[in-house]
């Protein structure tokens, strides 16, 4: 029986892949890595690629991932995956659209109150109109 | 019969109402289960970036990063605060800024100034209205099926605040999923990360919530081999982990919403269904008392002929 590791690719979102794997081939920011079981502990972040596992049997199974961290200890190789596309200015512009929306939220706050001041007004005017009205008819009696 | 009528519709309109929560009831039931499954689906990430961090903080004491030391001078602190879109949740919101309040104006007492970041509608509803307080940034609409991209721009602009000095606190504050009965509005430490000094601890407060602390380990004989190194891996990996639990604690606040909803639209059906017998037996008694006043005035009539 050929030796196997362990395999756990995750994302914030899902567990995508766990089982045993003869070796995995993945995209580090150095470099291609090719994990084999019992490689030495190893921490590096990802670039956006295929991840390979071999399965026992031979078989293939790829996973593509846009970026994260791989983890490797002894027994068990972790691959941390980004769940989308993530780059700087990507997530500067997500930050910037969060800030745009408290401020047109907070900006909203006078619309509301233009609002209760327009109702306000024209509540007084309806009772002006209600006024008159009972006016008119105690007039024509 | 006037009155006899007017019970009638009032009959029908609870009736109808009734067919509104139990629709309400039975759709919250129906999404409780994927949203769990969600929440469960992503504990495995963050259960492995923690033993990472945790790993990656201990063996590299040369350098310490702002996650993770402690500042003394609190002069402004930040809350994520995560909430629901929409109403009709008993009082799951409510609850939450209940127990937020005495918080925040606690920090106020102390001449501390306050960020807010809002998730969801009904936070920024909240925070709109409420003085001494500001609203740095807002995400709302998540929908039933939350992404981690959506939540990233505001977690960068609490970060944002964090880094350049701004903020010396972070706070998440979440409606913590117990069970399908029991939600607990909760406010946990985000930065700097807490450490917890054991096992017991730390298994504890991960174990089933979005609760961010980071278990030291005692000791150990080995290290990673890092690419490119350890700073780097460790900057990534934090950033990483804090937007996962936020994402987490929108997960949990998602299945708490339906919890709430499906709970509190039961209880509106079954008083819609009180409400409806008792004003069918008021209806019975009142069509009763007109046939035998009729008949009576009938006997009457025929015995004064």
């Amino acid at each position: 029986m050929t030796q196997t590791i362990r395999v756990d690719i995750v994302s914030a979102e899902a567990e995508i892949f766990s089982g045993d794997a003869t070796m995995v081939v993945a995209t580090g920011e150095l470099g291609e890595l090719g994990i084999t079981p019992r490689h030495a502990p190893l921490i590096t972040r990802l670039k956006p690629g295929h991840v390979d596992v071999l399965l026992d049997g031979g078989e293939r199974q790829q996973f593509w991932v846009s970026g994260g961290i791989l983890e490797v200890q002894p027994q068990v190789v972790t691959v941390l995956a980004d769940s989308a596309a993530r780059a700087a200015d990507l997530d500067e512009a997500s930050a910037q659209r969060a800030k745009q929306e408290a401020e047109t939220a907070l900006a909203n706050r006078t619309d509301a109150m233009e609002i209760a001041e327009a109702q306000a007004k024209l509540a007084e005017a309806m009772t002006q109109l209600q006024a008159l009205e009972r006016l008119r008819k105690n007039l024509k009696h | 019969m006037a009155s006899g009528r007017e019970i009638k519709t009032k009959i029908k309109s609870t009736q109808n109402m009734r067919k509104v929560t139990r629709a309400l009831e039975m759709v919250s039931a129906a999404k409780i289960r994927r949203a769990q499954d969600l929440m469960k689906a992503s504990r495995p990430y963050a259960r492995s970036m923690r033993k990472v961090i945790a790993h990656v903080a201990q063996a590299s004491t040369d350098f310490s990063h702002p996650f993770l030391t402690q500042r003394d001078n609190v002069a402004r602190v930040g809350f994520i605060v995560v909430s629901t879109d929409r109403g009709l949740c008993g009082g799951l919101n409510s609850n939450l800024f209940r127990r937020l309040l005495p918080a925040i104006v606690e920090w106020q007492k102390q001449g501390v100034q306050v960020d807010v970041v809002a998730v969801g509608q009904k936070a920024v509803a909240f925070f709109r209205r409420l003085k001494g307080v500001n609203l740095i940034g807002s995400v709302t609409h998540l929908g039933e099926k939350p992404r981690l991209e959506q939540l990233v721009g505001v977690i960068k602009v609490m970060m944002d605040a964090y880094t350049s000095n701004g903020l010396d606190r972070v706070f998440l504050a979440y409606n913590d999923f117990v069970n399908t009965m029991t939600q607990k509005p909760t406010i946990d430490a985000l930065l700097p990360l807490p450490l917890v000094a054991t096992e017991m601890e730390a298994h504890q407060a991960a174990g089933e919530s979005a609760y961010a602390g980071v278990k030291l380990e005692a000791s150990h004989d080995w290290d990673y081999i890092y690419e490119p190194d350890a700073q780097t891996v460790l900057e990534h990996v934090l950033g990483r982990y804090i937007e996962s639990v936020v994402y987490q604690a929108a997960l949990e606040n998602l299945a708490s919403e339906h919890a709430a909803r499906m709970v509190a639209m039961k209880s509106a059906s079954d008083n819609a269904n009180k409400v409806i017998g008792e004003l069918t037996l008021v209806y019975n008694k009142a069509r009763q008392a007109a046939i035998t006043q009729e008949i009576s005035e009938i006997v009457g009539g025929a015995a004064a002929v």
